[in-house]
């Protein structure tokens, strides 16, 4: 048995930098696209106001990249430094996608992105767009591999445990890049994307508007943007995630989670607004429903039942109690018996076998685990409710909250007033954080919600560590800690004050800070030089 | 099409040899860059120079690191599971470093106090010569033999210390990959970086070839007289389902060299090593850069090999419990795995380095101190 503190500190050093990396992954989603767009215009129409904007916020971007590439190689190194046996049970079919990953979408991202940035003066106009929409695409592309290789973690199809090689083997490749999870995941976390670097720009440029500067420049900016996020906010509310519940036990225990629905209810279920779960009383307090809107949700249909987590949770002790036997025969084949008979009995109950691995917890063996061992193991086959129940509802409300602001922007844009609609801009300047609230929350049900599994109903968490001590995580993880947190702050300072400049740290001279330097120097001689201007005038 | 197991099993070796030569080829040449960035630079134009040469192309380098790592999982799952959880703050040093280049290239520029601009040039170095030093360490524990172990269910348990890889002939192995990077990465700067920084490198080019031929042929005769190499002794078919459990490994003092034995034209490759080494030297010295550094990649393709082929079909040899020895034929992945994973090779590989070389060209001039005046706010 793995030393249970190591389990929990290894899961806490890969929730807090997975967690980590995709602050700066959505943003890179989205505002590749933007700046496509922007630069499409500047090669379509020649104004120069628009190869600014593109390598404006092309700065911004390059920023947020930086530590988009620095956090993601900890991902790559991580499965094997701290999810060893994972990595040995699944590898031959997580591996996959991460290799072509790298070898489709990444190589070409980052060959082009350092194109984007320094061939300005070396590539005609046609060649940096193109440039420019590869590293897009690739970004995107990137996002599809990745999202299939947790797609497989959600809903494992198109594999098969080998008891030969004690590990999951890939039995069709097709069906682990269709796996319907896969696929829904990945529209709606790349969508995710194009809010969050619409909510990004939309923001900075009310920034610009509210302090009444570069205001072509903002106006601009904010146009290209609100469509672009309406478009977005449409696709990740109406495409929404939960059409993947339907599919495999671990999103249907996900699901009930989320609704804290202990019972099932006939269809069509209704929906929880707001209540107290608990998995000590194996009940929700206080539920306040709203009839029907939930059987509609998870299931777009009135007449399919949404199953509750005790109705699950009696499944899941059946599985346990065929899973042990698939344990014992395991050791048999394993051992000196590989006999047929003993292979036919193992082959009726392998899909059980990550189930009696829940046992692993508190026995080595599994085939002799006690009543209250089983009893301890089906507790543990659903997640804790609480956490799921809350971040699923702020997410939900994040999303709605944007697309509030998306219309009521989109509208007043269409009409050429959104300048003087002053009250609108300082909302979209404060929600700059809510699509990062969105993304958060989202990861953590889609993650946390999977729970007691690594690889849903394959490989529970708590056998998947790799074998170290205690005193390894205190030390990797505080040393984690520091690096981001200093990482994080140099981010925000640059930009800050990248933001701030706008336009003007571009230093061609046509905007905002650069015209008030040069008013400055014509009346006090050895004023303050341009780059230095714009922290000496903060109003 | 279908290809036999046994062969399959052999390309990958071969295949993540290519991703790890193209790893040191280009990305070895950029951490090189970053070894020498705080000693060829004196100013900090300079020093933006030598960051400049490689600004647009380092990223792109990098990922011939993330794939090979990619590659590993997917092929080698265990062999990925084993040697990064047991070299884990080994891996994880080398990690450290490694944050430093994305931030350090895109942050340096974006702040003029120099303090801020000096303290990311010398995070550039760690970033360059830590993870040089620590692949080549790993290297040298490979040929000593990894105290590690495998139980029936295939978890494995390392059981040796972080400091008990540093053993003086991993050392060695860590200097050896530090100088032949760095004389790749002076080369190019000799090519690329406008004087009067393409003289130093010059310099650097020549004495770090110079210090690369002396400790591989260290190497070379500590591995020949004084280090143990394993061989198999009994295994399953070539073509078998993989089990790393079923074969008998023995320790023997001449294993290491017995494919050399067996078939002499692999003799080849170190020499191509030593020949590599020696003519970049030349080359560089009679300011003949471009070549110098087409006999530099001759030079790390014929050394990384020597490597290879000693170690084959070992490749993560168990000094503690040589029975649990990963080797080519049994700690691959499935047979459908790695067929998938061959066509995604065959197709992406050779685009890959036909938009890598467009780039190249485009980017192609020798890197001033004007330029960097005129795009002050443009490069890195």
């Amino acid at each position: 048995m793995l030393d249970s503190t190591m389990i929990e500190l290894s899961r806490w050093q890969f929730a807090m930098t997975a967690m980590y990396h995709f602050l700066f992954v959505p943003l890179t989603l989205g505002l590749a696209w933007i700046l496509v767009i922007m630069e499409s215009v500047y090669v379509m129409t020649g104004r120069e106001i628009y190869r600014d904007m593109t390598k404006f916020w092309g700065k911004l971007f390059g920023i947020n990249f930086a530590l988009g590439v620095t956090t993601g190689l900890t991902m790559e190194f991580q499965f094997g430094t701290n999810w060893a046996y994972y990595s040995h049970y699944v590898g031959d079919v997580f591996g996959a996608p991460l290799a072509i990953e790298g070898l489709m979408a990444f190589f070409l991202e980052s060959t082009f992105i350092g194109l984007f940035f320094l061939g300005w003066e070396r590539l005609s106009k046609r060649q940096h767009l193109t440039v420019t929409f590869l590293m897009a695409l690739a970004s995107n592309l990137s996002a599809l591999w990745i999202l299939v290789a947790n797609g497989w973690m959600q809903n494992p199809v198109g594999a098969e445990f080998s008891y030969e090689t004690m590990r999951m083997e890939m039995t069709n490749f097709m069906e682990v890049v269709v796996n319907p999870v896969a696929q829904v995941k990945f529209v709606h976390t790349v969508a995710a994307g194009y809010v969050t670097a619409s909510m990004f720009v939309l923001g900075i440029s009310s920034w610009y508007m509210l302090k009444g500067r570069d205001l072509a420049f903002a106006k601009r900016s904010f146009s290209v943007a609100i469509g672009f996020g309406l478009a977005g906010i449409l696709s990740v509310i109406l495409l929404g995630d939960e059409s993947g519940y339907e599919v495999g036990d671990v999103q249907k225990v996900k699901l009930a989670a989320i609704e804290a629905e202990w019972h099932s209810e006939p269809a069509p279920a209704g929906f929880t607004i707001i209540g107290f779960p608990s998995n000590e009383d194996e009940e929700t307090h206080g539920a306040i429903k709203i009839p029907w809107l939930l059987g509609l949700i998870a299931t777009r249909s009135l007449d399919t039942e949404v199953k509750g987590l005790k109705d699950l949770m009696v499944d899941h002790e059946i599985r346990i109690r065929s899973g042990m036997i698939a344990y014992e025969y395991l050791q048999r084949l394993r051992g000196d018996e590989d006999t047929p008979e003993n292979r036919a009995v193992f082959e009726d109950h392998k899909a059980d076998l990550g189930y009696a691995l829940l046992l692993k917890r508190y026995t080595d063996d599994p085939s002799q685990a006690t009543e209250e061992q089983i009893r301890m193991a089906v507790k543990d086959s659903i997640p804790e409710v609480a956490p799921l129940f809350w971040s699923f509802r702020v997410m939900v409300a994040a999303g709605f909250w944007m697309l509030a602001l998306m219309i009521l922007g989109f509208y007043f844009n269409a009409k050429r007033v959104i300048q003087e609609k002053r009250w609108l801009l300082r909302l979209f300047l404060w929600s700059i954080p809510v699509p990062w609230i969105a993304a958060e929350t989202g990861w953590f049900v889609a993650e946390f919600g999977r729970q007691p599994w690594a690889i849903g109903e394959v490989l529970p968490t708590s056998i998947a560590a790799s074998s170290l001590a205690p005193s390894d995580l205190i030390i990797s993880l505080s040393a984690f800690i520091l690096f981001y947190t200093v990482l994080l702050i140099i981010e925000m300072y640059l930009m800050f004050k990248f933001g701030r400049q706008g336009p003007s740290s571009l230093h061609t001279g046509r905007y905002h800070h650069e015209e008030a330097a040069k008013a400055s120097r014509s009346t006090t001689a050895g004023g303050p030089s341009p780059a230095l201007a714009p922290q000496k005038r903060q109003d | 099409m279908i290809i036999d197991y046994e062969v399959l099993k052999f390309i990958w070796w071969v295949l993540v040899g290519v991703l790890l030569i193209g790893f040191a080829v280009t990305d070895g040449m950029d951490m090189g860059v970053g070894a020498l960035l705080p000693f060829l630079g004196k100013t900090d134009e300079e020093r933006r120079v030598i960051i400049n040469t490689i600004g647009p192309h380092w990223d792109g380098n990098q990922v011939w690191l993330i794939t090979a790592g990619g590659a590993i999982f997917a092929a080698w799952p265990l062999v990925y599971a084993t040697a990064f959880s047991g070299f884990y703050f080994a891996m994880l040093l080398a990690l450290f470093a490694l944050f430093f280049r994305p931030v350090g290239f895109d942050y340096r520029s974006k702040i003029a106090d120099p303090r801020w601009r000096n303290a990311w040039d010398w995070g550039l170095f760690i970033g360059g010569v830590v993870p040089a030093l620590v692949f080549g360490v790993a290297f040298g524990n490979l040929l000593l033999g990894v105290p590690f172990h495998l139980d029936d269910m295939l978890r494995s348990f390392y059981t040796g210390s972080f400091f008990g890889l540093f053993h003086p002939f991993a050392l060695l192995a860590g200097i050896l990959s530090v100088a032949m990077l760095t004389m790749h990465g002076a080369v190019w700067l000799q090519i690329r970086a406008a004087e009067p920084i393409a003289s130093r490198a010059k310099a650097a080019a020549r004495i770090f070839a110079l210090i690369g031929m002396a400790v591989f042929a260290l190497a070379g005769i500590w591995l020949i007289i004084g280090i143990d190499g394993f061989k198999v002794v009994s295994m399953p078919a070539l073509d078998a389902t993989p089990n790393p459990l079923t074969k008998e490994v023995v320790a023997d003092s001449w294993a290491w060299l017995a494919n050399y034995g067996a078939h002499p034209w692999t003799l080849l490759f170190p020499a191509l090593g030593f020949a590599g080494l020696w003519a970049t030297m030349k080359l560089a010295a009679a300011d003949r850069p471009g070549w110098g550094l087409a006999s530099g990649s001759l030079a790390i393709t014929g050394i990384i090999v020597t490597a290879g082929v000693s170690l084959f079909p070992f490749i993560l040899p168990s000094r503690t419990d040589p029975n649990s020895s990963l080797i080519v034929w049994d700690a691959v992945s499935s047979h459908l795995t790695l067929t998938v994973m061959f066509w995604a090779a065959v197709i992406f590989i050779p685009l890959i380095l036909a938009y890598t070389t467009w780039t190249y060209t485009k980017m192609w001039r020798r890197v001033t101190v004007e330029e960097i005046r005129e795009q002050e706010h443009l490069a890195y």
